[in-house]
């Protein structure tokens, strides 16, 4: 699936990373709990979170995951912005809850990690 | 040989990363497996987040080799008193502010041993905690 199809679906925003709405997501992964999300190995991941910091943009650098939707009206600060664009990593502000979102992907053909 | 120092500020969560991140970037331009660059940053992201949620301040210490990786972490802090207890799954002492910064579940020093070749912790109870890890570039 690609980005700007998972964007058209949510009906939600890309703040960050517009030049890779181009490219491909197989792979989901929900989690407010960053722990979690350091603990998956899967390559080609999107994270869907409603946990909107630093350190969720630091968890996703470090888990090689380029592409991160923030659920429940969670907005991206500046500063989150810049260091998603530091590492090119796209984000997406979607108004769905994590529920909600998870089952359009789900539904859409994105994989989960198990 | 390469070697690299970087200062851990304590209960600052806005810089908790940046050694972990500048280690990635020397990996990367090093041409080092993606999937170990993977695991030992994971693996010191964990420990530089480990030094910012519970000590005052550290110093992370990276040694590069051909064959390997080493890491120190040593930090200035409550040190831990009983690091089998700490090391179960799920067990933490973090804070209210951790927990909101998506961290302090009990799964972080797990999770380092899981993503490192060796494990080494000391710790002095109110004095501080040592963290060694090793990882070899070549399996």
């Amino acid at each position: 699936m690609k980005i700007k199809e998972v964007v058209a679906l949510l009906d939600a925003k890309v703040v960050a990373g517009h030049a890779y709405l181009e490219s491909e997501v197989e792979y989901c992964f929900s989690s407010d709990l960053m722990s979690d999300v350091l603990t998956v190995e899967t390559d080609n991941l999107m994270l869907l979170t409603g946990l909107a910091n630093l350190q969720t943009i630091r968890t996703s650098e470090m888990s090689d995951i380029t592409k991160i939707i923030f659920v429940r009206k969670k907005k991206a600060t500046d500063e989150m912005i810049q260091l998603a664009a530091e590492n090119d990593i796209i984000l997406i502000e979607c108004d769905y809850s994590m529920f909600k979102t998870s089952g359009l992907l789900y539904s859409a053909g994105l994989k989960p990690v198990y | 040989m390469m070697h690299f120092e970087f200062q851990v500020e304590g209960g600052n969560f806005t810089k908790a990363g940046a050694a972990s991140s500048q280690l990635k970037k020397i990996l990367k331009q090093l041409n080092v497996d993606p999937k170990i660059v993977k695991r030992i940053v994971v693996a010191l992201y964990e420990a530089e987040v480990n030094i910012v949620a519970h000590a005052y301040k550290g110093d992370i210490i990276i040694d590069i080799d051909t064959q390997k990786i080493g890491i120190k972490l040593i930090d200035e802090g409550p040190g831990i008193p009983d690091i089998e207890q700490a090391m179960q799954l799920g067990y933490s002492t973090a804070s209210p502010s951790v927990r909101e910064m998506g961290f302090g579940a009990g799964m972080g020093l797990p999770n380092i041993k899981n993503n490192s070749d060796e494990l080494r912790i000391t710790s002095e109870v109110n004095k501080g905690t040592i963290v060694e890890l090793i990882t070899y570039l070549n399996q």
